[in-house]
């Protein structure tokens, strides 16, 4: 009902841009390294592990703290309070300790009164090491028994039983490869020593509250001792969750011992080599189906590489279990998940946090099934969708009420053509002897709410000052996803004020305190709703406040356009503020929300971890050179469902650089590790993501019309961060269908992720061999 | 002789005197001038975070290019104009009109990247503003965005049409203030290590040729897109360095008739476009070297000089047959350009001696050039494989052959016995097939983080293959066709 009466600038479900466009265009919206440098700032350089894993013999930093500009040098036992800025595990110390378990990892921190300074001196240490044996990959780590945490396994029915009575059955395998997050800000802290030996810190995460915690545990201070704050960072992606607390606590460290304020920006090599990435999987399955495609039996085992420590990778490898069946109903599976423990950087969150690896893997699945019944594998897709009698609980034991699937495919696949599309790609091929087409058409159900129950929550504090003016805060944070200027809509929304009103503050543990990350796309969400229940509890007061004063019932007052109307009489909603100040009404409130209907047994992965499901679905077409594996996208078609959207233009840019990214992570995105564990690919000229010509020749991209969250969402609105990433399943897949038509277009081609040009054209050898 | 840095900002003349001569010019903006808006995202010219416009004169014009900050050292900005993303403010307030389309098309989201994306578009509309897909993909390639798709911002740069004429003139008097006819010369002591840097910006080529002879172990620096990562990245102390972008001679292309000579300062986009009249393939293959930015600072003689073996114009131009003249003091001599590379990180090149120019003769006929690039992205890379044919086919044999890889070698080097194996040979298939099979005796390449050595010579072979199919017209062959782009 609200809804309709906005004529106010900046209500819900409008398209409005970003709040702070004007100032990223014109340089004038700051990051933390844009900040004043005081005169007296140290700068710190961390002195990273060369080996991949060595206990250190002995360290001698005499000529590192004698050196010019230097005021001080930090190792382990110079940390007061805990050696440990590990998200919950308990593992990951900030420097190290007697051992080293991956090259790239803080042995040391140099403060100077430069960053030359103090990376000149950190070359003067004397680190002897004594190297031991490393794993650096899954299989070495699968052979030795190394991982995490015990193996987990998830599933329904018997998939052993039913895959031995399937009429068709096929094994495979293949890989998938990481990511690295590449936000164009890389890591940054800015911490400035306070009064009693507090500090105040500037940095650029998701998960402020985190880092204060960490810091605090660090300093061996109470966490009141310590305020994060951040206005905006330029590009999270995951990567700024739980990474952040490493550099935010070196930098109050130093603050703290020095009197002095200190700032640690990494270089962007060191943030690559330094800083944890997406996993990296190894994928095998065994499926059975009938002679119509339907996955009668499945087994998954999944494993992962999550690197030296514990991080965030159960949750992650939990989620690519919950997204092993993306929209389809299996029956009879077992999903299996293996969380290795290796030598190389602890991987951590990223987009979609497992998800896009256990989707691809089914997509990859289908795919198979498809081409051995000499099916469309769309239609493969279709016939094994959710939905009919007793084809509607997931693997993790969660019925699916919301299933758009169906509708979504078949009006994204009459939209785009993709019946006629495969046809001229068939045709094309007939006729094209070195260039080839592929299209596909791929599907993706993605579960919102976090998987650990009690990270649900949210706070959020509003103002409301004398003059009707209003100051907006909560706990999440802007990586430039629009969550400030969505929260706002919803309290300008609330208020029936014009957006303009509302003053966005930057995110700090001192006006919100225990905040989540702003992580799992749960952003609006979470915050929308807390800032929500902030403005409601302030307008009741108004009301109440009006109704005494105008002696008129509370339902019969209203607020719309920047007025309140009690009545028939109209007071600006200003006006009226006045009067309440006055009058002695609180204006100010917190706000708080906690997801409702969740809950998860992890010990059984059986529950409902999540609130709802987001769907989409994507179409690409492309063409690659079988000759030199190059390959281009001609064309991208998505059609995507963000509920009501609270803001469609916002969404829209979610959804496009969601896709695009995915479609670098599964083409040209590779991380090379050399043997011993080294990062090969760390800064641009080595890691590639997508430019500009990238980007799909024609893309079209739709929200679906009639979405409209089935759970009491924020405005009906559905979560947007993640899900679209894993739209670009749908250039893997068009990339595979091209490498099989270089063959007879029936066998399978072996294509591992990312599906660069070299690994085309590996595949596509493979299948002329095959078929030759 | 002159010893202060003098170039144009916001339309004050700014004079720089005793600066450490390899500080970069984004880190002079940023913590000296406290210009913040530009950025840093990697320091070595890969990403576009830092891009800034200059403008030069060329002729009675200025010629304005978008540059990566973080790479190019304070005093190659003497003579020239900067400006950087704080010098688009409108005097009322208001945003310039590529600043305002990125705003109305949602062209930001977390707005890292986006002040050197308005300033490459801010370049692209002053010199072009050509609204064509290939055009605004090309001034885009050098800009990472990790959030928006692109979409929002293509959409940004056909919303907006080019400069008045006139507006990109208007600096010709002031630029002209600050010519200067002598040699910059520049000295100051590291605050590091204490050592005296020098550097030296000559005009002439015997001020060049004097300079070099009198400091045999200075570094010489062209367009700066490789010494600059010297600095920025691998943290070398640089004691002489002698810039020879501002010498004159070295900034021209001579057409001869029958051939084309290349000063060793011709940046690649000046070279791209004549280049690729001549050669098609190698005007493409140019254009797919780094990216605008990239392409606006080094030199095809930066690329040639320093002699790495993944450098993308001398497997063409070694194909095309090209030579190499390089002078020391008045001496000068030519040499056949494949032999200026002896070894990994060893060329013919004395101490004091320069490179100079590049000749390279027009195609005789019944000569076919093709020239392809393998990388991991197709724009802004670094090849993996960098295959060249110079073919000549007289009466259904090859006559002659020249082919020379990128990425196959410790050097750019030519295949001489796949060579043989084609020459006066028939032109067919079952010829190309020998050739393919005798390159296994031409090299063998390694395994890098680029790709495998399987890779390199699978698609080595195949680069052969397909030039002889596109020499028969067998069928389209390419995923991407050439570009024709219109930057000024």
């Amino acid at each position: 009902m609200a809804d309709m009466l906005s004529d106010i600038k900046g209500a819900v479900h409008k398209d409005l841009r970003h709040d702070s466009a004007h100032k990223h265009v014109s340089g004038d919206a700051v990051y933390i390294d844009d900040l004043p440098e005081p005169k007296d700032l140290l700068h710190i350089y961390v002195a990273m592990s060369d080996k991949a894993h060595a206990r250190i013999k002995s360290m001698d930093l005499t000529a590192v703290e004698a050196a010019k500009g230097v005021a001080l040098v930090l190792t382990a036992e110079d940390i007061p309070g805990h050696n440990d800025v590990s998200p919950f595990a308990g593992d990951d110390p900030l420097l190290a300790e007697g051992l080293v378990e991956y090259i790239g990892q803080p042995v040391f921190a140099v403060a100077a009164d430069s960053i030359e300074a103090a990376r000149a001196a950190a070359d003067l240490a004397l680190v002897d090491y004594e190297e031991l044996p490393a794993l650096t990959t899954i299989d070495q780590a699968l052979d030795a028994d190394s991982a995490i945490e015990p193996m987990q396994t998830m599933g329904q029915g018997d998939a052993a039983a039913a895959l031995e009575s399937a009429p068709h059955r096929n094994a495979g395998s293949f890989r998938i490869g990481g990511q690295d997050h590449f936000y164009l800000e890389g890591q940054i802290a800015f911490a400035t020593p306070q009064e009693d030996g507090d500090v105040h810190v500037f940095s650029s995460t998701q998960h402020p509250s985190e880092v204060q915690h960490l810091v605090a545990h660090v300093l061996g201070r109470p966490t009141n001792a310590v305020t994060v704050e951040v206005r905006r960072m330029g590009g999270g992606f995951g990567g700024k969750e739980t990474h952040p607390a490493m550099f935010a606590a070196l930098s109050a460290l130093v603050a703290v011992k020095t009197g002095k304020p200190a700032k640690l920006r990494l270089d962007r090599d060191d943030d690559m080599v330094m800083t944890g990435k997406r996993h990296d999987f190894r994928y095998d399955f065994d499926v059975g189906y009938t002679d119509d495609g339907l996955i009668t039996g499945l087994g998954i085992e999944m494993a992962s590489r999550c690197g030296r420590s514990t991080d965030l990778s159960p949750a992650i490898n939990d989620r690519a279990m919950f997204h092993a069946d993306n929209c389809y109903f299996l029956s009879d599976v077992t999903i299996k998940s293996h969380r290795c423990k290796t030598h190389t950087v602890s991987n951590t969150a990223f987009r979609g946090f497992g998800g896009p690896q256990g989707m691809l893997g089914i997509e990859y699945v289908i795919d198979d099934i498809a081409r051995s019944l000499d099916m469309d594998p769309l239609d493969v897709r279709l016939r094994n969708l959710y939905g009919g009698d007793g084809r509607d609980v997931t693997p993790f034991g969660m019925t699916v009420e919301d299933n758009i699937a169906a509708e979504l495919m078949e009006t994204l696949a009459q939209q785009s053509g993709y019946r006629a599309r495969r046809e001229a790609v068939r045709d094309f091929n007939a006729s094209s002897p070195f260039l080839k087409k592929g299209i596909a058409l791929t599907p993706v159900r993605f579960g919102i709410s976090f998987t650990t129950t009690h990270l649900n929550q949210a706070g959020a504090l509003v103002h409301v000052y004398a003059d009707g003016s209003v100051h907006l805060n909560h706990g999440g944070t802007e990586m430039g996803q629009g969550l400030f200027v969505k929260v706002a809509q919803v309290v300008a929304e609330e208020f029936q004020i014009d957006i303009d009103h509302i003053k966005i503050t930057a995110t700090t543990t001192a006006k919100v305190p225990n905040t989540s990350a702003t992580a799992a796309s749960s952003g609006s969400d979470l915050n929308g709703m807390a800032a929500l229940d902030a403005a409601r509890k302030i307008k009741a007061r108004l009301v109440d406040f009006a109704a005494e004063k105008y002696d008129c019932p509370t339902d019969r007052i209203s607020f719309r356009n920047n007025s309140v109307y009690i009545e028939n009489r109209e007071v600006a909603f200003a006006d009226l503020v006045r009067e309440a100040y006055l009058n002695r009404i609180s204006l100010s409130s917190t706000g708080f929300y906690r997801t409702p209907k969740i809950h998860y047994d992890r010990s059984k992965h059986k529950g409902r971890p999540f609130l709802y499901f987001c769907y989409g679905a994507a179409v690409s077409e492309v063409i690659i050179d079988t000759l030199t594996g190059e390959n281009r996208v001609l064309r991208t078609d998505i059609l995507h469902d963000t509920g009501r959207s609270l803001n469609p233009a916002i969404d829209k840019g979610q959804i496009e650089g969601g896709f695009v990214q995915g479609m670098g992570w599964l083409t040209t995105e590779e991380l090379v590790f050399s043997e011993n564990g080294r990062l090969m690919t760390h800064a641009p000229s080595t890691y590639k993501i997508p430019t500009a010509s990238d980007r799909p020749d024609e893309m079209n991209i739709e929200l679906y019309a009639r979405g409209r969250n089935v759970e009491a969402t924020i405005h009906r609105s559905k979560a947007v961060g993640e899900p679209p990433f894993m739209l670009a399943n749908s250039v893997f897949l068009a990339l595979r269908d091209a490498v099989a038509s270089a063959g007879d277009g029936k066998c399978s081609p072996q294509l591992n992720a990312p599906a660069t040009a070299e690994e085309i054209l590996k595949a596509v050898q493979a299948v002329q061999t095959k078929t030759g | 002789m002159s010893d202060t840095i003098r170039f144009l900002l916001d339309g004050d003349v700014v004079e720089l005197k005793g600066v450490d001569p390899t500080d970069t010019i984004l880190n002079h903006l940023r913590y000296r001038m406290a210009r913040t808006g530009t950025k840093e995202g990697c320091a070595e010219g890969d990403c576009g975070a830092c891009t800034v416009v200059l403008g030069e004169l060329d002729g009675d014009r200025v010629r304005y290019s978008a540059v990566n900050a973080c790479i190019l050292f304070l005093p190659t900005l003497d003579g020239k104009e900067l400006l950087t993303v704080e010098s688009l403010r409108q005097k009322d307030g208001s945003l310039h009109p590529v600043q305002q389309a990125m705003v109305d098309t949602h062209g930001s989201q977390c707005g890292f990247c986006t002040p050197g994306i308005v300033m490459s578009l801010y370049a692209h509309w002053l010199m072009s503003g050509a609204n064509d897909k290939f055009s605004i993909e090309d001034a885009l390639a050098g800009n990472l965005c990790r959030c928006t798709g692109y979409g929002p911002i293509f959409e940004a740069a056909q919303g907006v049409s080019g400069a008045p004429a006139d507006l990109r003139d208007a600096q010709v008097k002031a630029l002209r203030a600050i010519q200067r006819e002598t040699t910059l010369e520049l000295s100051a002591k590291s605050q590091l290590t204490g050592i005296t840097k020098h550097y030296y910006a000559p005009v002439t080529i015997d001020a060049l040729a004097e300079l070099a002879a009198g400091h045999p172990d200075a570094t010489f620096l062209a367009g700066g897109t490789d010494v600059g990562l010297w600095v920025t990245k691998q943290h070398r102390e640089l004691e002489a360095v002698i810039y020879v972008g501002d010498v004159k001679e070295l900034l021209e292309i001579a057409d001869t008739g029958g051939s084309l000579e290349i000063g060793a300062g011709v940046t690649y986009t000046n070279a791209m476009n004549t280049l690729g009249e001549v050669y098609p393939d190698l005007g493409e293959l140019i254009r797919r070297i780094g990216s605008v930015q990239i392409r606006n600072s080094g030199t095809i003689g930066g690329n040639i000089a320093n002699g790495s073996p993944i450098g993308d114009s001398m497997p063409a131009l070694i194909a095309a047959g090209a030579m190499l003249v390089l002078r020391k003091g008045d001496a000068q001599r030519t040499i056949p350009l494949e032999d200026y590379f002896i070894a990994y990180g060893k060329q013919d090149r004395s101490p004091g001696e320069f490179v100079e120019k590049v000749i390279l003769p027009k195609p005789a006929a019944n000569q076919y050039f093709k020239a392809y690039k393998l990388s991991k992205r197709f724009d802004q890379d670094i090849s993996a494989v960098c295959g060249c044919f110079g073919l000549t086919v007289v009466d259904g044999k090859v006559s002659r052959a020249r082919i020379c890889f990128g990425g196959m070698a410790a050097t750019p080097k030519r295949a001489a016995v796949a060579e043989a194996a084609l020459e006066g040979k028939p032109w067919n298939e079952q010829t190309v097939r020998a050739s393919m099979k005798a390159m296994e005796e031409d090299y063998s390449p390694l395994t890098d983080m680029r790709a495998s050595a399987d890779y390199r010579m699978a698609s080595a072979k195949n680069l052969l293959l397909k030039a002889f199919y596109e020499i028969e017209g067998a069928g389209a062959t390419r995923v991407l066709e050439h570009r024709e782009t219109a930057h000024g």
